[in-house]
């Protein structure tokens, strides 16, 4: 059986925010799959009980002092933009 | 003499010694640049003028008595550093104009050190790949063999520093995009242990497994560059406050007393005969200069690609949810709302490698598949840690393959995602472990393609990695050979 199939691809594009057309569906469908059957061997190991790892090195509360310093004048941080105005980004009509 | 031949410690000792300048040294580099840049294609973005100022700048301070290691020298910087004023693509289309307003934080060091920043190398888009193919903007050259991979993903800092394009070069490592193409140009490379080097400014993948380090053309200049990047940054919470040691004082001679394992694992079928053949000749010898080297086992090493491909495609998923059209990069224009627009420029800005990255990590973290895939892989993450722990007790480093085969050709991997990231496999434990890991040259097969050697270390042992790697380099010639271009 297909580990994927191509209505869950079209699920998780959606979710990615990405646009796939028909023929990049089918080939994700099928890498998907391919990859997927290969992770499958990590069911192999009884991980009961076996804690997760999210960071390699323990740091415990990374804390710093709360100073105010100063950041990014607007300008410079709207100059990438691909749209701005009066001091904001403009993005296109959310609500239909 | 060639200038751009130098290495970061001889053209210091020419400066020093007022023999040459920075300016002179900057621009027999850049000159190197214009004879072979034509057949690498090392780099995405050059900043000459900017180099040139910033070389009489560092002549002026020589000027004044005041050299240090780094004054003078011209590096180059992979293009997922941010460089204030200097483009910074990521070798992506979403960043094709993107123009930092800050410098990262290793970027900033250089800097304050007078480094000249050469110009920025090409990498696979977002460091997601082994061969410098999946930039968007070209695929790079290996020195050695124009029709090979350099490998990936810091290919065009590994290829700068093979084709003598810099004196110097910054990469960075997820699951090998430092040490790997290092081992397949030839040249040393040093992913330090996580948490070594400040990731500020450096673009996120992954953001538990990346790291920063140098490539070098011997294991004195990844010294003198550790030297100059690593240490504590309040600017990236995941940087360890702990003090840095002076690296140059690791270059000693002798390996007596210290225990080298040999992890059985990474010695298996799928292993290249002569890559084989180089690591056996390269253990015996590091056994010959003091070491006594022992078999060790990881057992966990046959799950570390699944682990890392979901792992880091899971990081790196949501890392890139930022590049959604609104406040910097490439933005589809033809969208009539918001929704559409995020998914129009999503997909057009991202490459075919990326769009997998982001469907195999959505899917692992998505609703009902979370405990099967991310949960899973973190679970796993802990046993191969283990593994490293155990192995360490007992040992001062590990001698492993960077590879299992050398440098492999252009296009020969690209339709095959699955078989790209199996070649991963003896880069990807010690990431997730976040051990530090550092290649260098240990031979060459037939057909003249360089051959690596991974010694790896404990949590902030990079000292002892140097050590070993030096006593390597002093017995062996492979660092000194350079290819015909």
């Amino acid at each position: 059986m297909a580990k994927i199939t191509r209505e869950q691809m079209v699920h998780v594009a959606q979710l990615a925010r990405l646009h796939l057309d028909d023929a990049a569906v089918e080939l994700y469908t099928k890498q998907l799959g391919d990859i997927l059957t290969y992770m499958d061997t990590l069911n192999r190991l009884d991980t009961k009980g076996v804690p997760p790892t999210s960071h390699a090195i323990f740091i415990n509360n990374a804390f710093r002092d709360d100073e105010v310093k100063p950041s990014i004048p607007v300008a410079q941080a709207l100059a990438n933009a691909p749209e701005s105005e009066d001091g904001s980004f403009v993005v296109p009509k959310v609500i239909g | 003499m060639d200038l751009y031949g130098l290495t970061i410690h001889a053209a210091h000792e020419l400066l020093k010694r007022g023999e040459i300048s920075a300016v002179a040294l900057t621009a027999a580099v850049f000159e190197r640049i214009e004879e072979v840049e034509e057949k690498v294609s090392a780099y995405l973005t050059l900043a000459r003028d900017r180099a040139m100022a910033e070389a009489e700048a560092a002549d002026a301070l020589i000027g004044q008595g005041e050299l240090g290691p780094l004054t003078g020298i011209p590096l180059a910087i992979k293009d997922i550093l941010c460089t204030e004023g200097t483009r910074t693509t990521c070798g992506s289309k979403i960043l094709e104009d993107f123009i930092p307003p800050y410098d990262s934080t290793v970027v900033k060091k250089l800097r304050s050190a007078h480094a000249v920043v050469v110009g920025k190398t090409n990498l696979d888009e977002f460091g997601m790949g082994s061969s410098t193919e999946h930039s968007a903007f070209a695929s790079t050259h290996n020195p050695w063999d124009l029709t090979r991979i350099p490998g990936g993903s810091s290919g065009g800092s590994a290829a700068a520093v093979a084709a003598d394009e810099c004196i110097g070069a910054i990469g960075s490592d997820t699951g090998g995009s430092i040490r790997q193409p290092a081992s397949h140009c030839g040249v040393v490379g040093l992913k330090p242990t996580y948490g070594r080097v400040s990731r500020f400014g450096l673009v996120a993948f992954a953001s538990s497994l990346d790291q920063v380090g140098p490539i070098t053309k011997d294991v004195t200049d990844c010294a003198l560059l550790m030297n100059e990047i690593a240490g504590y940054d309040a600017m990236d919470s995941t940087s360890v406050p702990r003090p840095v040691p002076d690296f140059t004082k690791a270059l000693e001679s002798g390996l007596h007393g210290l225990v080298a394992g040999i992890p059985k694992e990474y010695y298996v079928e799928g292993l290249d005969g002569e890559v084989s053949q180089a690591l056996d000749d390269a253990i015996k010898l590091i056994g010959e200069l003091g070491a006594t080297c022992r078999e060790v086992s990881l057992p966990h090493t046959p799950y570390a690609v699944a682990t890392y491909y979901l792992v880091a495609p899971a990081e790196a998923s949501s890392n890139l949810a930022r590049y959604d059209g609104v406040r910097y990069g490439l933005r589809d224009a033809t969208s009539a709302n918001l929704m559409e627009m995020y998914r129009n420029t999503r997909s057009r800005g991202f490459g075919p490698e990326v769009q997998r990255r982001i469907i195999i990590g959505t899917y692992a973290l998505s609703a009902g598949y979370y405990e099967a895939y991310y949960g899973k892989a973190s679970q796993v993450r802990t046993l191969v840690m283990e593994d490293f722990k155990q192995a360490f007790q007992t040992c001062d480093v590990l001698l492993a393959p960077v590879a299992p085969t050398p440098a492999f050709k252009l296009g020969e991997k690209l339709d095959d995602p699955l078989s790209m990231y199996l070649s991963d496999i003896f880069t990807l434990p010690p990431s997730l472990a976040g051990v530090p890991g550092l290649s260098v040259p240990c031979g060459f097969s037939r057909e003249g393609l360089p051959i690596g050697l991974q010694i790896l270390g404990k949590h902030f042992d990079e000292e002892k990695l140097i050590r070993v790697g030096y006593n390597f380099e002093q017995a062996t010639d492979y660092h000194k050979r350079r290819p015909e271009l």
